[in-house]
């Protein structure tokens, strides 16, 4: 934070001194927190985690690999949750690379107000969203009640591992068409033409020219979808009933029910390490080949 | 825009096209198949909204899900409702100070980071998106056991005193989150603001403040406005952070919600949830459409589609 002065530091009128100050006291601020909420907490959790559960609960101070033996020992909300994820972000980029694609060649004028409103819903209450999907499979009036009076069995979808899918692709789809909408845009439509007037079928212009080019919004997207899926607590808190153990409900449960913090420490370290593991193998696919050039996540 | 060809763009394309059409068979069946993709999507992504609505006029007295006719008497007793009321509040107390400072703490530090070493910059970068890309859960539990390590030492060390979970906690682990959001929001804005006015404004002389006032920040505003609304829902909405870092008296709307929904719903938190629905759908068509009338005055496009997907650049 020394030196450096930048673009408007250079014509400051006060001297270095004086803009170093400013700058130091413009950061300050997040600086703190990041500092106090984000790296502290993160830390405190990677310490507990190697500790032993306190005999009312909590954490007790020691050296002891047996957290993270026992997440291995007992995988399956992380299997559950992998499953889900995966199948969350295959089903978010089946209906999101159509729709993308429409967006970014089709939707002429309208575009602006189509991508407003995948935003807008995005940013509401995704909570009351998700109860929503509770009222369309009801078992009176919703998908339930009508598919069991159709079918004569008794269907039910709430509660199920099903509604907990519906429940992600929902809520993350938009994350997903976002990037892929943006390389998509960006895409060299001329190309497109060419691949046609040298006799290139739909098919094989898709698969040669689109898909390669639209590549990296498409594993930025599926990035972004990913890694929240894989932490997801709310949705199969109250679509799967809580009957549905994936790794977000195993964290919860092993600090608020087993109030045995060290256990849960090493289950929250570990998500953090899938996630950091998952977008190291992005850097290293977008960078792959190619000069360095500024990546961003979001 | 119905039948045949493909209405890409200009008429170079269309001219050739009836040929194109004889060659590739496809290409109407493709076009609708997008078109039908689009609309279904876009009802998938608002039927739940309608439903909630739906539902909240439902004029039943006991089961939730059972139709007995339209009424919106469940509004007025949601809205004459003391504890729903003592839970509006709260959601307000937290959300307004979070969306404040985190507008403010963000928008100073991008503009702080514009002047900072590479090593600084990079240091920041990482735990920006760190912020932002954690899952929630973790963030939230973590946060949790480091307020409650902490008042435990305070209790320990003071003997006795120890500072609860409240407002405050809820509104620090908030402001976390938003910070980074405001934050990455202005640095896009400011990598791609026209720099030669502020140069120009220096070479005739213009001291930094005054500069910064007439020049960058109204270039600014719209992203910093949009930080501040987005701030303002996120905070207002949020279950998963919000449930682990409150207090006995600061349960929020969204709490109370979640607590129905495991407790089991009455017609009245379906009115209450439409209530919480149409007012965030609101605040972001507001925040819409402010920075639609700010572009007419200013001659630019932005939305906030567009601020926020200039993320993905």
């Amino acid at each position: 934070m020394t030196a450096v002065a930048a673009e408007p530091g250079r014509f400051a009128s006060g001297g270095r001194g004086r803009s170093a100050l400013l700058t130091s006291l413009l950061v300050l601020p997040t600086a703190l927190w990041y500092g106090l909420l984000l790296v502290a907490p993160l830390a405190i959790i990677f310490v507990f985690s190697f500790g032993v559960r306190a005999r009312n609960g909590g954490y007790a101070p020691a050296f002891v690999l047996d957290n993270y033996a026992d997440l291995f020992n007992r995988p399956e909300p992380y299997i559950n949750s992998l499953i889900m994820a995966g199948a969350g972000t295959i089903g978010c980029l089946l209906i999101g690379l159509p729709l993308a694609y429409f967006l970014a060649t089709r939707a002429g004028k309208r575009k602006n107000l189509l991508i407003l409103l995948l935003v807008i819903p995005f940013w509401t209450s995704f909570l009351i969203r998700t109860y929503a999907w509770l009222l369309i499979f009801n078992s009176d009036s919703g998908l339930d009640g009508i598919l069991s009076e159709l079918l004569g069995t008794r269907v039910k979808i709430n509660g199920t591992p099903f509604a907990v899918f519906i429940g992600i692709v929902y809520g993350y789809l938009p994350l997903m068409v976002f990037p892929l909408y943006v390389t998509l845009e960006r895409l060299d439509r001329t190309l497109v033409e060419a691949s046609k007037d040298l006799g290139a079928g739909r098919w094989a212009t898709f698969r040669q020219i689109t898909l390669p080019m639209a590549l990296p919004g498409l594993v930025t997207g599926s990035i972004l979808v990913f890694i929240p899926m894989m932490g997801e607590y709310v949705i199969p808190a109250i679509l799967g009933y809580g009957t549905y153990y994936m790794a977000g409900s195993a964290l919860v449960s092993s600090f608020l029910e087993a109030r045995n913090w060290p256990a849960g420490s090493a289950r929250a370290v570990f998500l953090i390490v899938v996630m950091m593991v998952t977008i190291a193998f992005y850097l290293w696919f977008v960078n792959r080949g190619r000069k360095v050039r500024e990546t961003s996540v979001l | 825009m119905s039948a045949p060809a493909i209405p890409v763009s200009g008429a170079r394309t269309d001219s050739r096209r009836p040929k194109r059409k004889a060659i590739d068979r496809w290409d109407g069946i493709v076009e609708r198949y997008f078109r039908f993709h689009t609309g279904a999507v876009y009802a998938f992504l608002y039927l739940p909204i309608v439903i909630v609505i739906l539902f909240a006029f439902n004029a039943t007295d006991t089961r939730v899900t059972l139709w007995r006719g339209f009424s919106p008497k469940w509004f007025g007793i949601a809205l004459g409702d003391p504890v729903v009321q003592s839970y509006v509040l709260n959601s307000f107390i937290v959300a307004i100070p979070n969306a404040i400072l985190a507008t403010l703490f963000g928008t100073m530090a991008a503009l702080g980071l514009q002047r900072v070493g590479k090593r600084v910059r990079l240091a920041f970068d990482a735990l920006t998106y760190v912020s932002v890309v954690v899952p929630e859960i973790v963030i939230a539990l973590s946060t949790l056991v480091l307020f409650a390590t902490t008042f435990d030492a305070i209790e320990s060390f003071t003997g006795g005193a120890r500072p609860g979970f409240g407002y405050h906690t809820i509104i620090a682990a908030h402001v976390l989150f938003n910070t980074s959001l405001v934050l990455l929001l202005v640095r896009a804005r400011l990598s791609t603001m026209d720099r030669t006015h502020v140069e120009a404004s220096y070479d005739l002389f213009a001291p930094p403040w005054p500069t910064f006032k007439q020049i960058t920040l109204p270039q600014l505003l719209p992203a910093i406005f949009a930080g501040f609304l987005l701030s303002f829902t996120f905070s207002f909405d949020d279950y998963v952070i919000t449930t682990f870092t409150s207090g006995p008296g600061s349960t929020t709307l969204p709490l109370y919600i979640f607590g129905a929904i495991k407790k089991g719903v009455t017609p009245e938190t379906n009115a209450v949830a439409t209530m919480m629905l149409v007012f965030t759908l609101a605040m972001l068509a507001l925040g819409q459409y402010v920075l639609n009338r700010n572009n007419r005055v200013r001659g630019e496009s932005s939305s906030m589609a567009g601020i926020i997907t200039e993320q993905q650049a």
